[in-house]
């Protein structure tokens, strides 16, 4: 079976109509939800969380089988995840798309989870630390893209979970869970 | 007594009247009764409303829809006498009416009660120019087409009798001297080639007569635009306004010259697609079968109209023609794609049986892995591509089909969508037309 990296890709990725946007209903329903599927299994995969529509983007091209999805195919499979709630689109222009293979509620959840499993219920924590340190190595949260970061510490500190300090600069903002 | 002693008229399927060779229809009127006043109930039946169509050779009567009656028909060659069309003042408000006598004739097939000749009435109920029938009328019925017809024939029995009684004579059966050997066929040859000759000398005559006319009428129209282009130059202020108004009108008579008179089209409208329809219908049998029961219209547009000769039809009126074939009961249908592609098809044609076909070429191996282009399918199907790539969309847009656009073309590939499970897109089921295009792609490397 041919892989992309890690990935491994489905038969059907060699199948040609797949990369041309059907035009009958029923069948590009179909289609749409396959590339769905496709999509946010392999941002998932590969730590994925932006894609530029127009940018280089492995999934989109097929060497094998020398296919290309269209600007108009791939803006209406982005679009089908944004109206699920399962991505968004960053600018007016859709030029890019953040994909949110887990919900912002999700990784509200992860990010708790991840203050119990290092004992940080009252304690104090940089973002920073949380994309990048020791801590959060191995998990879901490691690399986690700011922008979502961010809207999971809003929702958070909403709730009262947590408040979010500034510090002398961006890079120096910190948390206090007191969960 | 025979109920109805007219003749009898053969119809085509579509319901035209089948003309003897030679013969020309030369008027249509709708909404016509045949009568006979004089002896109401009799012998001769009251048709109501029908078509009447004057030919060369006969007045046919056809039933509408809605009316009753056979279709009829009375030979020119049976009626003695046209009576003259009276003008009344009652005859301002009731419905034209046409008289003609009709003597018996038994070997034409017109059987009167007795030897006495009736005169029929034909009442012009519908709309149609009532004088110009009668003046046709009278035309045809002096022009005594039929006898043309007639002496044909049996001059050539004749001819066949003769020939072979005098066979041993030096002169032919109507006094000319015979043709033998080579000096006979030489003269022959001269003859026909003086015959041609004359005919195309006189064609060339009526030629240069039209061309100089031609010129002529160049001429007046060149000159009508000089002066029109010189008029506001040469005129004082105080006359330009009345200029002015003359000169518009003058352009406008300008442009109206060869429009065809809006009135003729509309009198003449309805009854000539009616009859365009019926006819196309007959046509179009024979190329609909040669092209496997679905042919373009465009094919048939070309087809029709070389078959017709000089009177060319337009687009519209085929059009119009075509979409006629709803009312009547015809074996073809008006069919139009969603791309827009009009053709004729068989009713019959059925296009689960071209779906079917279309499935069994794209589940071929070699079809699963490439796809079918609409040449592809041309061959299969026996169908030019054009209308190949129509059956390719519509099959498409039943879901038997997807597509496939890339810089290498236009390619279809069976719809293989429906068989991936949504839930596991790694799933391959053992069974199914999915398993077999994996193992298509795989056999290939």
């Amino acid at each position: 079976m041919q892989k992309l990296g890690e990935f491994k890709l489905p038969h059907f990725f060699n199948y040609p109509p797949y990369f041309t946007l059907q035009p009958v209903r029923d069948t590009r329903e179909k289609q749409i939800q396959l590339w769905k599927e496709l999509i946010i299994d392999y941002c998932k995969t590969h730590k994925i969380f932006v894609i530029g529509i127009d940018e280089e983007f492995p999934l989109f091209t097929n060497s094998l089988i020398e296919r290309s999805l269209t600007h108009e195919a791939r803006e209406a499979f982005l679009s089908a995840l944004v109206s699920e709630g399962r991505a968004e689109w960053m600018d007016k222009g859709h030029r890019k798309c953040l994909i949110l293979w887990h919900r912002v509620q999700e990784w509200a959840d992860i990010l708790l989870q991840f203050a119990k499993d290092n004992g940080l219920e009252d304690g104090v924590v940089t973002i920073e630390e949380i994309r990048f340190g020791t801590e959060s190595h191995g998990t879901e949260l490691h690399g986690i893209d700011r922008t979502i970061l961010n809207r999971a510490l809003k929702l958070l500190e909403q709730k009262g979970k947590l408040v979010v300090f500034k510090g002398t600069s961006t890079d120096d903002e910190g948390i206090k869970f007191s969960v | 007594m025979a109920r109805n002693s007219l003749l009898p008229v053969k119809l085509t399927d579509s319901g035209r009247p089948v003309l003897s060779p030679n013969e020309i229809e030369c008027f249509f009127l709708s909404g016509v009764d045949l009568l006979c006043e004089d002896e109401p109930n009799t012998w001769f039946p009251h048709l109501k409303s029908g078509l009447l169509i004057l030919t060369t050779h006969r007045l046919i009567w056809l039933p509408d829809a809605t009316a009753s009656g056979n279709a009829s028909s009375v030979p020119l060659a049976s009626i003695s006498q046209i009576f003259s069309h009276k003008k009344s003042l009652k005859s301002v408000f009731a419905s034209p009416r046409v008289r003609f006598q009709v003597s018996p004739s038994p070997e034409r097939g017109v059987a009167t009660s007795g030897s006495r000749s009736v005169v029929v009435t034909a009442v012009l109920r519908g709309k149609g120019d009532c004088d110009a029938f009668v003046a046709k009328f009278w035309e045809n019925w002096r022009a005594r087409a039929w006898e043309e017809a007639e002496s044909g024939t049996s001059s050539g029995s004749n001819a066949a009798a003769g020939a072979a009684s005098a066979s041993s004579g030096i002169y032919s059966s109507d006094g000319t001297v015979r043709m033998v050997g080579v000096s006979g066929i030489l003269r022959k040859e001269q003859e026909m080639w003086e015959s041609t000759d004359k005919s195309l000398q006189d064609a060339f005559q009526d030629l240069n007569a039209l061309m100089s006319k031609a010129k002529e009428m160049v001429m007046l129209a060149e000159k009508m635009r000089l002066k029109l282009l010189s008029g506001p130059n040469s005129q004082t202020n105080a006359t330009n306004d009345e200029e002015m108004g003359s000169k518009e009108e003058m352009q406008e008579l300008l442009l109206s010259v060869g429009i065809i008179s809006p009135v003729t089209k509309e009198s003449a409208g309805a009854l000539y697609h009616q009859q365009l329809s019926r006819q196309l219908a007959d046509f179009v049998k024979v190329p609909l079968e040669r092209s496997g029961g679905i042919i373009n219209l465009i094919d048939i547009y070309c087809l029709f109209n070389r078959a017709r000769g000089t009177e060319l039809i337009s687009p519209d009126d085929l059009l119009q023609a075509c979409s006629l074939w709803e009312k009547f009961d015809v074996p073809i249908v008006l069919r139009k794609f969603d791309s827009g592609v009009m053709v004729i098809q068989n009713k019959s044609q059925s296009d689960e049986e071209v779906f079917t076909k279309i499935k069994v070429l794209v589940t071929k191996p070699d079809a699963l892995r490439a796809g079918i282009s609409p040449s592809d399918a041309a061959m299969t199907l026996g169908v030019a591509p054009a209308m190949a790539k129509e059956h390719l969309l519509s099959a498409e847009s039943k879901g038997i089909l997807c597509r496939d656009v890339s810089p290498d073309g236009f390619r279809f590939y069976i719809n293989l969508f429906s068989e991936i499970e949504r839930d596991d897109m790694y799933l391959v089921k053992d069974q199914g037309i999915y398993a077999s295009w994996v193992r298509a792609i795989h056999a290939h490397g």
